[in-house]
C-alpha cells in the first residue's frame, strides 16, 4: 500500500508531512509563499517583515515535535527473529559464600527519603560486604529504585547518610563516587539508533576508560555478543538489549554494581541468561546490589537480602530469615495410623512436639532436623509402621516474605 | 572539565543526528527556502534601482539568512534533553561520571556545529552568487564589510542563543513536542532585533557590530551557566525537584 504523504496529527492541530513527497510539497508551498511575498516589492517593508515571522512560525509549529515520532528507528519493529546467541560458558559457580570474605563496601545509616507528604524510603540502615550479591526485595512501590537512585547520587536523601565504594554521599563527592560504581536500570535505555559498540565507546568514554576497544571487546565477550557489536541496537530482542545494558554496566570494572530489576519483563530463557551472567558477576567477586520482587531469584542467587517496604523489614540470609520466621518441622506420613503416636514421638531426641494432621499424617516440631529424622524414622519401624515419607517441611523465602508484607497490610487495613 | 567527556557527548549526538532522517530532512530542506528566496529576489534587481530599494531587498535577504541560525538550533537542541528522559536513556547516563556542565557543552556544540555550519555554506553560497549574477549595485552593498561582518559574527551567536534557549526549556519539558515548539518561538524577540539591523533601522557599522556582538557573545555565557544550573537531575528523574538534605 502506498505510504500517505500526510497524517493527521495525534496531538494537536493539523496535518504533518510523513513522507519525502510531504516534506517536498511543504518546502515548495513556502517557498512560494515566501517567494511571492518579497517578490512584491512592497514600498512598505512592515508587512514582508511580518510575512516572513509568520512563515517562521508556521514552519515552526509544522516541524515541532515531529522528532517525538521518530524515536524508534525504523527497523525498530523488525526485530531479528533468529536465535539469540548463547551465553559463553561460565565457569562453576562457587560454592555459595555463607559469609562474604570482605569487609562492608557499602554501609547505609538512616536513609530516608519523602517526596512532599509521602515517604518512600524510611529510615533504612544496612551494609553490604564486597564481593557479596546482596538482594534488596518488597513490592512495587516499596522504595527499591528510590534507593538505589539515592546511592548512586541520582535523588538526594532527605536524612540520613551513607558510604559508597569508601565515598561518603554527598553531591559535592558524586562524580567521584559515581565513578566507582555502575547502575544498570530498569529499563537499560539504549541509544536505539547506534550500534550495540557505539554505546558502549560512548558510556566507556564517560567513564573515562583507558584502552577502550580492548573493554568493549572483552565486556562484550562477557556478555557473548562480540558477533553482534555492530547491529543496531533497535534490532535487538530485549534479552539481548538487557545483555548490552550489563555489558555497558562492566566497562568501567565498578566497585559496586546496582541492578535494579535485572530480570523485569523478561522471558524465562531470557531470565535464566540474566540469572546466569550475575553467576558470572559472583565467581568473578563483583559485588552486585540487585533489586527484585522475584523471589526465586533473590534465593537463587543472593547471598543475603533485605526485605524492604518503605521501611526495613527484615535482613539476612534465606535460610537465617526462614529460621527466624518459622518453626521447623518434620512431616511423617505413614500407611495407616499409627495406634499410639504419643507412644512414638515422646521422648523422641530433637522432637519438641507433635500433632496429627489427618489420618496417617502428623507434623513434629523439631529443634533440628537432621538430628530428629533418623530417630523419628527408627521408632516408627519400631512401632511397626509403614513409613510412606519422612520429609522436612521447607517454607521458602516467599513464605518469608509474604508473611511480612502481610503483616504490613494487616497493619495497614 | 573532561574535554574527552564532552567530545564523547558531542561524538554521540552527531551520531543521532545522522540518523534522524527528521533531523536530517528538516536540516536539508529548511535552509533550501532561506537560501533560494534571497537570489531570486536579488537577481531580479536591476541596476537602475534605487539605494532605497536594494538596501530593502538586502536587508531581507540578510534576515533571512539569520533566521537559520535561529530556527535550525532548537530543532534539535530542545530535543536533547526531554528526548533522552522520554526513551528512558538519561538515567542511565546520570549514573556516570559526567558533570552537567560537561554534558550540557557537548549537547550544545553537537548542535552548533551543523546549524552553524549550514548557515556559513548558505551565506557563502548566496555573497558568491550575488557578486557573480547579481547587478553591481546589489553586490556592492551585499559585500559591504560591515554587512559581511554582522553576517559572520553574528550567526553562531544566534545560534548559540538558540541552543541554549532550546536546552533550557528541554531540560524543563516533560514533552518533546512543547519542548520543540517553546524553543523554536523564543527565538522570536532574536528576530526582530535581527530585523532591526538587517533594514538598517539601526545603522549598521563596525563598532555596531563588534558592540552587538560582544553582547551576545555575554549572553550567552551567561545562559550556559543559568541553562547548567536548572539542570536538576532528581526532577528529570523523578519530576520532583531535589529538596535540601537535612543530613
Amino acid at each position: 500500500m502506498a505510504r500517505p504523504w500526510f497524517r493527521r496529527r495525534r496531538v494537536g492541530l493539523g496535518w504533518r508531512p510523513v513522507s519525502p513527497q510531504g516534506w517536498a510539497v511543504t518546502a515548495v508551498a513556502l517557498a512560494a509563499g515566501i517567494a511571492a511575498l518579497t517578490l512584491l516589492h512592497s514600498p512598505a517593508r512592515v508587512p514582508v517583515a511580518i510575512a516572513i515571522v509568520a512563515v517562521y512560525a508556521i514552519v515552526a509549529l509544522a516541524t515541532g515535535g515531529a522528532n517525538a515520532d521518530a524515536e524508534e528507528p525504523e527497523d525498530g519493529d523488525a526485530r531479528r527473529h533468529e536465535p539469540d546467541p548463547p551465553l559463553p560458558e561460565q565457569p562453576p559457580a562457587p560454592p555459595r559464600r555463607v559469609s562474604p570474605t570482605g569487609g562492608p563496601i557499602l554501609v547505609v545509616d538512616g536513609l530516608t527519603k519523602r517526596f512532599g507528604e509521602r515517604t518512600a524510603v524510611d529510615d533504612v540502615s544496612f551494609s553490604v560486604a564486597a564481593g557479596e550479591v546482596f538482594g534488596f526485595l518488597g513490592p512495587n512501590g516499596a522504595g527499591k529504585t528510590t534507593t538505589v537512585r539515592m546511592l548512586g547520587t541520582l535523588v538526594a536523601p532527605s536524612s540520613g547518610s551513607a558510604v559508597v565504594a569508601g565515598v561518603p554521599l554527598d553531591e559535592k563527592r558524586g562524580v567521584e563516587l559515581r565513578q566507582r560504581i555502575a547502575v544498570m536500570p530498569e529499563n537499560p535505555g539504549l541509544y536505539l539508533r547506534l550500534t550495540v559498540a557505539e554505546n558502549l565507546e560512548y558510556f566507556a568514554r564517560l567513564y573515562g576508560v583507558e584502552a577502550r576497544a580492548d573493554r568493549i571487546r572483552r565486556a562484550l565477550d562477557a556478555v557473548n555478543l562480540g558477533a553482534r557489536a555492530n547491529d543496531p541496537c533497535g534490532s535487538l530482542s530485549k534479552g539481548l538489549r538487557q545483555r548490552v545494558g550489563l555489558a555497558r554496566a562492566l566497562l568501567s570494572d565498578p566497585a559496586i554494581l546496582f541492578l535494579d530489576e535485572p530480570t523485569s519483563g523478561l522471558d524465562p530463557v531470557a531470565t535464566r541468561e540474566v540469572h546466569e551472567l550475575i553467576d558470572g558477576l559472583r565467581s568473578r567477586g563483583v559485588t552486585v546490589f540487585l533489586t527484585t520482587h522475584r523471589l526465586e531469584e533473590a534465593e537463587r542467587l543472593c547471598d543475603r537480602v533485605a526485605i524492604l517496604n518503605t521501611s526495613l523489614r527484615t535482613i539476612g540470609r534465606p535460610d537465617e530469615l526462614r529460621d527466624r520466621l518459622f518453626a521447623k518441622a518434620l512431616q511423617v506420613r505413614t500407611g495407616a495410623p499409627l495406634a499410639e503416636p504419643e507412644r512414638v514421638f515422646a521422648d523422641l531426641a530433637g522432637v519438641d512436639g507433635w500433632s496429627a494432621d489427618g489420618a496417617g499424617r502428623y507434623e513434629l516440631a523439631v529443634s533440628d532436623a537432621r538430628l530428629a529424622a533418623p530417630a523419628v524414622a527408627r521408632a516408627l519401624v519400631a512401632a511397626g509402621a509403614d513409613i510412606l515419607s519422612l520429609t522436612e517441611e521447607r517454607h521458602s523465602l516467599e513464605d518469608v516474605y509474604l508473611e511480612l508484607i502481610d503483616d504490613d497490610v494487616e497493619a495497614a487495613r | 572539565m573532561s574535554l574527552d567527556r564532552i567530545a564523547g557527548v558531542m561524538q554521540k549526538e552527531m551520531r543521532e543526528y545522522r540518523r534522524n532522517r527528521f533531523v536530517i530532512t528538516t536540516m536539508a530542506v529548511m535552509p533550501l527556502i532561506f537560501l533560494v528566496v534571497p537570489l531570486l529576489t536579488l537577481f531580479k534587481i536591476p541596476d537602475s534601482a534605487t539605494e532605497s530599494q536594494i538596501k530593502a531587498a538586502v536587508g531581507v535577504m540578510s534576515l533571512l539568512l539569520l533566521i537559520v541560525p535561529i530556527v535550525i538550533p532548537p530543532v534539535i537542541a530542545a530535543y536533547s534533553v526531554v528526548g533522552e528522559r522520554v526513551q528512558g536513556t538519561l538515567e542511565p547516563v546520570l549514573t556516570t561520571p559526567v558533570r552537567r556542565d560537561e554534558l550540557l557543552l557537548g549537547k550544545a556544540v553537537a548542535a552548533f556545529v551543523p546549524s552553524v555550519g549550514i548557515a556559513y555554506a548558505i551565506y557563502i553560497v548566496v555573497a558568491l552568487s550575488i557578486r557573480i549574477g547579481a547587478a553591481h549595485a546589489v553586490s556592492a552593498v551585499v559585500w559591504h564589510p560591515p554587512q559581511v561582518l554582522a553576517q559572520i559574527l553574528f550567526t553562531p551567536l544566534l545560534a548559540s542563543w538558540s541552543i541554549w534557549v532550546g536546552i533550557g526549556i528541554s531540560a524543563r519539558a516533560s514533552d518533546v513536542r512543547v519542548a520543540q515548539q517553546l524553543a523554536t518561538l523564543a527565538g522570536l524577540p532574536l528576530l526582530a532585533v535581527t530585523a532591526l539591523v538587517s533594514f538598517q533601522l539601526v545603522k549598521t557599522s563596525v563598532p555596531l557590530a563588534v558592540g552587538l556582538a560582544l553582547t551576545l557573545l555575554v549572553v550567552d555565557v551567561v545562559a550556559w551557566r543559568v541553562v547548567s544550573r536548572m539542570f536538576d537531575r532528581e526532577r528529570l528523574i523523578t519530576g520532583a525537584a531535589a529538596e535540601p538534605s537535612r543530613s
